[in-house]
């Protein structure tokens, strides 16, 4: 099902010409109401004037996490504050926390583009839906939460916490489908596990997860664990929330919902514009948003891009999986390691809970790799032998995959933390000394 | 002669044994004899309780991974040679010991062995 065919399936020809047109008065826009860009692309000798076709784009200046933090909190914000109607914030762990502010046409626009994911999963509106992403100042609760009701399905704004009793309402509401993180996801499997829930009592068969990088194998486990069939949505609250980009029914790529959001794939380093099918740094540039645009964002997602026709129907570019985040990556004596490789090997072998921790620390100057990942119950054995020899066996995929050694750690079950939200999976104790 | 003993996998972190002791105690299971088996980064907890069954239940309550396994235990006197003359039938019929482990009270000594086939054991001890 298709709930924009105007739009998703637009002519590429269409498309360009549409976009070139947002971006034409997007400028004018941002260089009249933001100084930031003004400035910068004062800095660069461009006036709006030079942008006439969606090529232009090239010439104007990025946008970095950097840049927001610096102009923290509403620098960055072009419409005056009477027009903006809702504020979300996301973490701020490692700086100034990331302030978005949205008119009433941001909201209708992030609604519509959210109601495009859930009907290309296959939502329709006599579902009743959970939406398990944390509600408040994080983009997930509430931007999934308006394009459910946008679609006319039925809304349970579950949140996350109290998963026994979320588990209880899927039983007893007859809830079909479900947006959380992967995680999130996993966790609640384990949950239903616990109290002793077959997946055949319940009746989910649809779940949006996102927020999270996550792998094929990933999906496999969490769809036999769940009984439901999962898809990939894709957002960052910087340009909207979920909804950016979404899998149809091929599964092969997200569907990037370009006529609001329009992706390049850059060389991190060198900054240039990479053709189709090479794998970059994804940036995005917002056509229409009016409370804070912004101008070639750098996501620090790595991906690619891609333009091949789809055979569901719609014409949109396709963003592959996020492979890494250029700057999530971990740099091991020297080796690039990215823990969705370790995740990978560890979702592979059935002895293992999907559930893992990368330990990176400095000992006598030297990066050590430890892998924690969690033994599952049946696989414990009496015998030490066997349970070296599955250590090993872990240790030996892990090296061929990461061309650096790790030093595997069996964990007992359920002691590595579950996260509700975004999962973390990564102690780097090189940064805390 | 043949009794169930538990396995306990167990993390090397420091206070892990005594929450075994601990929740054990709480429910009235004593131990009658254990062995510590370890390696760089985790321990495997042998153990043998008189209420295998309500020793699992409880453990597993406490999400620790438990495991009943087979194992021999002979009870010889407590004199020199006693347990070579038990090694050496177990040797003649080609029995591989896996691990083993033993506590004396006095007059007598109990030992605990785990053969790579149980039955086989059994067989030509009795």
């Amino acid at each position: 099902m298709i709930w924009n065919p105007n739009k998703e399936c637009m002519s590429r020809e269409q498309m360009r010409e549409l976009q070139g047109r947002r971006l034409q008065k997007l400028v004018q826009y941002v260089y009249h109401n933001v100084p930031f860009y003004r400035n910068r692309m004062q800095e660069m000798n461009v006036s709006p004037e030079d942008i006439v076709t969606i090529d232009d784009i090239v010439r104007l200046p990025f946008t970095t996490k950097q840049d927001l933090r610096d102009n923290y909190p509403y620098g960055l914000q072009a419409a005056p504050a009477s027009e903006i109607v809702r504020v979300h914030a996301s973490s701020g762990t490692t700086g100034n926390p990331t302030i978005v502010g949205y008119t009433r046409k941001d909201l209708a626009v992030w609604s519509e583009v959210m109601t495009r994911c859930l009907t290309a999963f296959g939502v329709t509106r006599d579902d009743t839906f959970s939406v398990s992403y944390g509600y408040g100042l994080f983009t997930g609760g509430l931007g999934a939460h308006y394009g459910v009701e946008n679609l006319g399905a039925t809304v349970i704004p579950a949140s996350t916490g109290n998963t026994e009793k979320h588990i209880r309402l899927i039983k007893d509401l007859n809830i079909t489908g479900i947006a959380c993180t992967p995680s999130y996801a996993l966790y609640l499997a384990e949950t239903l596990d616990k109290m002793g829930v077959d997946k055949k009592d319940i009746g989910l068969r649809v779940g949006a997860f996102g927020a999270e990088p996550w792998t094929e194998n990933m999906r496999k486990e969490i769809e036999s664990r769940l009984g439901l069939k999962g898809y990939n949505i894709y957002g960052l609250s910087e340009i909207m929330g979920p909804g950016v980009s979404y899998e149809c029914q091929e599964q092969n790529g997200s569907h990037i919902n370009e006529d609001h959001f329009y992706p390049e794939i850059i060389n991190p380093d060198t900054l240039e514009q990479l053709p189709y099918g090479e794998q970059g740094e994804l940036v995005f540039t917002t056509l229409t948003k009016e409370g804070m645009p912004l101008l070639r964002y750098r996501t620090k997602d790595l991906c690619t891009l891609m333009n091949d026709e789809c055979p569901c129907g719609r014409t949109s570019v396709r963003m592959g999986r996020i492979v890494g985040r250029s700057d999530d990556m971990l740099i091991i004596r020297g080796i690039n390691v990215f823990p969705s490789q370790v995740e990978s090997v560890i979702l592979e072998m059935k002895e293992f809970e999907p559930q893992y921790m990368l330990v990176v620390d400095r000992v006598n100057n030297l990066d050590t790799l430890q892998v924690q990942v969690e033994v599952r119950k049946d696989f414990f054995s009496d015998d030490i032998g066997r349970m070296l020899a599955m250590k090993k066996n872990l240790s030996d995929k892990l090296k061929s995959v990461l061309s650096i050694a790790a030093d595997v750690r069996l964990m007992e079950p359920g002691s590595i933390e579950r996260s509700q939200g975004k999962g973390k999976h990564v102690i780097d104790k090189r940064i805390l000394k | 002669m043949i009794t169930r003993q538990l396995s306990i996998f167990l993390e090397n972190k420091t206070g892990r044994i005594n929450e075994v002791a601990r929740i054990l105690g709480e429910n009235g299971i004593n131990m009658q004899a254990f062995s510590m088996a370890e390696t760089a980064d985790f321990g495997l907890l042998r153990l043998i309780v008189p209420d295998v069954d309500k020793a699992v239940e409880v453990l597993r309550n406490e999400s620790f991974a438990v495991m009943v396994t087979d194992v021999l235990c002979l009870k010889c006197s407590n004199t020199p040679g006693s347990l070579s003359s038990v090694l050496e039938t177990l040797a003649a019929n080609n029995i591989f010991i896996e691990y083993m482990y033993a506590f004396s009270d006095g007059e007598s000594a109990n030992v605990v062995i785990r053969p790579d086939d149980v039955q086989a054991a059994v067989k030509v001890l009795s």
